[in-house]
């Protein structure tokens, strides 16, 4: 299971980058891609949408399941990962990277801290 | 391979495809020659169509059907029927769908009432008229209910009706908007929840307890004054009867809830237990499970729902009712929830179902319900003397849940299944057990074959064994291979595109 | 005991070896007030006995002679071949294919079916069939809901009665308001719509046979932001303008006409197909093409995590199953009648129809022009209708469709003609509507 450390994570598996610049990209984790298997689909929020921290805002979708994605943080939708319209393979391939799903620019940067480091992440994702 | 001892029946799809096997089995287009055809209706000359209809109402290019010749029309949905499983090939014991024999006898019937219009006047379809008579007569006897409705065209559809006539009734008495939520178990049908939320409901799941029934204690703690509907399957999704009906149904109608009864494992208590005297308000029946019409690979269904009186101003139209020496469709009512489809119901089911039920009599249906039980507890031990754990080891009902070995896993040990020529369980569902294997033999399966079944189960865990990347390659047998799933899906191709 | 294979000794065998002394200790479970109640049914019948009560009830309903009655349900021709090929019993007596390696034969099928569906209606992407065509325009009024994210749907009067009462079924208890337009004469006139509607709703030809100004009813929708719902007929495509081609984003509609029986109105089965902008809103199942593991092309279900089993209380709708087995119907159908076979049907339907309305209107009967119509339309008659189809039922003619007082017609009846009508037939239409000894009642239906 790989977990960078510069990360914060939610016990729903998604992760957000720390908020320095004001903006906070999410995507999910690679725990989260090995349990969903081959994502097929990814329905994403609409930039300007105003998002409540632990409210589902977007579905990734396998070939049997579909899962909700739930937002970090309270904010408004900056930006969305087009990418993933053509290729949701994207996250499998690198879900810290060119799997990301959307940026929050969040009402109180400050609330990032509030959310799960690496290490308590991975003891959440072991529990199962 | 050698031929298992299930193989000795009948098994169309693997001897299909020794023939059919082929990297190119065509599509009926790739058949087509341009100026072919099977059949010709009557023609009739006169004023062209720009004339009659207006050139701005005409299309510009024909619809690029197929254009084919009868005998190749034939054999193209031949060779197609021999690449297709069904119960009349073999064994097909899916969880929760009921799969048994449907009588040839009831085709016959059903071809007696091909020819008549909807809309025909009721003085020339009074035989039709008194057989659907018969039929909510009969369902609502069976049931325990006062009274019945013909009209839902499947099961998902009753629970449509249901659900919304339990909402009609609420805002009748004035409680549409305090009661906002149905319960559902964990297990219940994906169906319930989605019904729930195309009526508008909340939908509140309530788990299941270690004895494999509803929890009561969460059950009471989630009731209240805003809960609207309890929807509950009897014998539950595990094959488990809920013991504690009488209990649950006093305490749901505590708190001004009505209780909805999923008729989809009715067959495990037909003639000899019903919803209504369990304290259920409403039912859907699924005339193809329990009452043998056809699955017709995958449809068309039929869903009856029966109710109670207090909920019988809200049934929805249209329905049968005696009237004098006769009977007539009554079109209209006060507090209907309104109409659910077009027409009477799905009408060539309700024939079948209508023919089952008069050739089986009460007495044919208690063997139905006490068969099925016998034949599902009999292969749930003969499935574990086969190494499979039974999640919830008790005397079942008509279906049980299994599981493979730890390391193996359910979704091999069904492709496995196919290269026997027998059909696998419904799998991965109920989604509370891991790995689940639900199965359901139905009454109309022999000892004999449920042993072949069985042994099929054991070998193929034997064969694991000695060659673990074994049944990671089945099926090899079958017309194709496992196909790619996550393909068809991330890039779907849903139609055929002409190369022309 | 019929369709039961269990003699005693099997009885025996199995409790033994579930280690249970009796059948009732099967039911254990099941509180002993519950256990078998009284159920009042029929005493068995022996199959000779079933088909002698399926005789005699049968010879009660009327099956033969001139036939006009359409709305929704026709007679049409349907080749021998096509009952013969779909209801093998493979087909009959298979399940929903779940599992694709052995459920090619129903999965291409399908896949042909679709194919089919979207020629026909000139738009891409078509499911794998639904209930019915009443229950396919509400699913098609939910889709557009969920789509434009609007609360209120347009519908045309000239849909049919039926698929509107449905409409009104499905929508109320989520809220979403229904307006109706009303008709100018017999066609819908270019509705005027607000940014608050999700679509807008018309069928042509429509109850009353008329064909309406699709083109402008869906440019109006449009400018609107909101989507065009074509309601068709499949079997009039094979010659009128498809819905694609007048910028529809939805077909639906039922396939009744496309080889299936009229089996007193069901089954049948109803279709949706949709512009691609559209796929992952669609309701239903829907087959698509992949390769197996080895390359070759195979069939599979696919884009199930919309669907109640995966989504629950989140699906697109709670629908389950596929009207398959009529959908099959009409796919061989199809196949059997090619392009040409199918417009024959059509064209001779609109022959028949058009003869039919000069030899009433030739007779003096008041047939209400005004639209081109297809193989229905209305004439005024004296009398409630369903006294005028009585009397004509008495004499051996099926015809005779009411016409809703909704529409402002006064007494009035549809009439549908298809390529099975014959001469004889219109001839004794004529002359029964005609003659007055025949309806003492009034001064004759004319």
């Amino acid at each position: 299971m790989d977990t960078p450390d510069t990360l914060r994570y939610t016990r729903s598996h998604e992760w957000a980058t720390d908020p320095a610049d004001g903006v906070v990209t999410v995507g999910i984790t690679d725990f989260a891609q090995d349990q969903l298997g081959d994502v097929v689909f990814v329905e994403l929020p609409k930039v300007g949408t105003k998002v409540k921290a632990g409210q589902a805002i977007a579905v990734i979708e396998s070939v049997k399941t579909a899962s909700d994605i739930y937002a970090p943080l309270d904010g408004e939708i900056v930006a969305v990962n087009e990418v993933l319209n053509g290729e949701p393979e994207a996250i499998n391939a690198g879900p810290y990277e060119g799997g990301w799903l959307f940026r929050i620019e969040p009402t109180d940067p400050s609330a990032w801290n509030g959310l799960l480091e690496a290490s308590a992440y991975e003891a959440v994702a072991q529990e199962g | 391979m050698t031929p298992p001892a299930a193989t000795t029946d009948a098994t169309p799809v693997v001897a299909a495809a020794d023939r059919f096997r082929s990297d190119s089995f065509p599509l009926i287009f790739e058949r087509s020659s341009p100026g072919r055809r099977a059949a010709r209706p009557p023609v009739t000359d006169g004023d062209d169509m720009a004339t009659l209809l207006g050139e701005e109402h005409l299309r510009e290019a024909p619809p690029r059907l197929p254009e084919v010749a009868e005998l190749d029309l034939v054999r193209h949905y031949t060779q197609l029927a021999h690449r297709q499983f069904s119960i009349d090939g073999n064994v097909y014991p899916l969880g929760s769908c009921t799969m048994k024999y449907n009588p040839k006898l009831h085709e016959d019937v059903a071809e007696r009432f091909l020819d008549l219009h909807p809309y025909q006047d009721e003085e020339g379809a009074q035989g039709i008229l008194e057989l659907l008579f018969e039929v909510q007569r009969d369902l609502a006897q069976i049931t325990g209910m006062d009274d019945v409705s013909l009209q839902p065209a499947a099961g998902a559809h009753g629970e449509l009706a249901g659900i919304l006539m339990i909402r009609a009734y609420h805002m009748a008495n004035g409680e549409g908007e305090l009661r906002r939520v149905v319960i559902c178990p964990d297990g219940a049908h994906g169906t319930n929840p989605a019904t729930a939320a195309m009526a508008g409901y909340e939908v509140v799941e309530v788990p299941t307890g270690p004895d494999g029934e509803v929890d009561v204690d969460a059950f009471r703690a989630a009731l209240g004054p805003h809960v609207a509907a309890v929807m509950l399957t009897n014998p539950n999704t595990l094959g488990i009867f809920e013991t504690r009906i009488l209990e649950i149904s006093r305490l749901a109608h505590e708190v001004g809830a009505q209780l909805y009864y999923d008729g989809a494992n009715l067959n495990a208590i037909v003639g000899r237990a019903r919803p209504g005297d369990m304290g259920f308000d409403v039912v859907h029946l699924n005339l193809h499970k329990t009452f043998t019409t056809p699955h017709g690979g995958g449809g068309p269904g039929t869903g009856p729902v029966g109710v109670k009186a207090h909920l019988a101003p809200f049934l929805p139209v249209p329905r049968i009712v005696r009237s004098g020496a006769g009977y007539t469709i009554e079109g209209e009512r006060a507090h209907s929830i309104g109409r659910l489809r077009s027409f009477y119901g799905n009408v060539g089911n309700l024939v079948r179902a209508w023919a089952y039920i008069r050739r089986l009599g009460l007495v044919g249906l208690k063997r139905v319900s006490t068969m099925a039980v016998l034949n599902a507890n009999y292969l749930r031990v003969r499935m574990r003397e086969a190494g499979y754990t039974i999640a919830f080891d008790r005397v079942n009902m008509h279906e049980f849940v299994a599981q493979p070995p730890a390391g193996t896993k359910t979704l091999d040990v069904a492709k496995a299944m196919l290269d026997y020529g027998v059909h696998p369980m419904t799998v991965y569902f109920p989604l509370v057990v891991r790995e689940a294997m639900m199965v359901e033999p139905t009454e109309t399966e022999s000892l004999e074959t449920l042993d072949a079944y069985a042994a099929v189960l054991g070998e193929i865990l034997e064969r694991t064994a000695k060659d673990p990347e074994w049944i990671s390659r089945a099926p090899t047998t079958t017309p194709v291979g496992r196909v790619d799933e996550v393909r068809a899906a991330r890039k779907p191709v849903l139609r055929h595109e002409f190369s022309d | 005991m019929p369709y039961v294979p269990h003699t005693s000794a099997d009885v025996e065998r199995a409790l033994a070896t579930i280690g249970v002394s009796s059948l009732d200790e099967l039911f254990a479970d099941v509180p002993d007030a519950l256990l078998d109640p009284a159920i009042d049914l029929s005493e068995p019948l022996d199959e000779v006995s079933l088909l002698r009560r399926v005789d005699e009830l049968a010879r009660r309903d009327h099956t033969t002679g001139p036939m006009f009655l359409g709305g929704g349900v026709r007679s049409h021709f349907i080749p021998a071949v096509t009952p013969r090929l779909a209801m093998q019993s493979e087909f009959v007596t298979a399940y929903t294919p779940y599992q694709a390696e052995v459920s090619q034969g129903v999965l291409q099928s399908t896949f042909e079916f679709q194919t089919m569906m979207s020629e026909l209606t000139g738009l891409p992407v078509s499911n794998a069939s639904m209930y019915d065509g009443a229950s396919s325009v509400a699913e098609g009024a939910l889709l557009a809901v969920r789509q434009t994210g609007r609360e209120t749907v347009m519908v045309s009067r000239g849909v049919h009665p039926e698929s509107r009462q449905v409409l009104q079924t499905y929508l109320w208890p989520l809220g979403i308001a229904v307006e109706v337009i009303d008709l100018d004469g017999l066609v819908t006139p270019e509705p005027v719509v607000g940014d608050h509607v999700a679509c807008v709703i018309a069928q042509t030809p429509n109850f009353l046979g008329a064909l309406e100004p699709m083109a402008a009813i869906g440019r109006a929708a449009r400018d609107a932001g909101a989507l065009l719902v074509a309601v068709v007929d499949p079997l009039s495509l094979a010659v009128l303008a498809s819905p694609g081609s007048y910028g529809a984003d939805v077909a639906v509609g039922d396939g009744q006409p496309l080889g299936n029986p009229m089996q007193y109105g069901g089954p049948s089965f109803g279709f949706m197909v949709v512009s691609d902008a559209l796929i992952r809103q669609l309701p239903g199942r829907l087959v698509g093409q992949t390769v197996d593991v080895e390359g070759r092309r195979a069939f599979v279900l696919t884009l199930q995590a919309r669907e109640q089993h995966i989504r629950r209380s989140k699906a697109k709708s709670n629908i389950c199953s596929n009207h398959q087995l009529a959908a099959l119907m009409a796919t061989i159908n199809m196949a059997a009648l090619g392009p040409v076979g199918l417009r024959e049907m059509a064209e001779g339907s609109v022959r028949w129809a058009h003869r039919l309305a000069d030899a009433l209107e030739a007779a003096g009967a008041d047939v209400v022009r005004g639209a081109r119509f297809f193989n229905e339309f209305v004439v005024r008659v004296d009398r409630e209708p369903h006294e005028v189809r009585r009397a004509l039922s008495r004499r051996g003619i099926r015809a005779g469709v009411g016409v809703p007082a909704e529409y402002g017609f006064g007494h009035a009846i549809t009439l549908a003609a298809t390529e099975l009508t014959r001469q004889d037939d219109v001839d004794a239409l004529v002359k029964t509507l005609s003659d007055r000894s025949l309806l003492p009642a009034h001064a004759g239906v004319l």
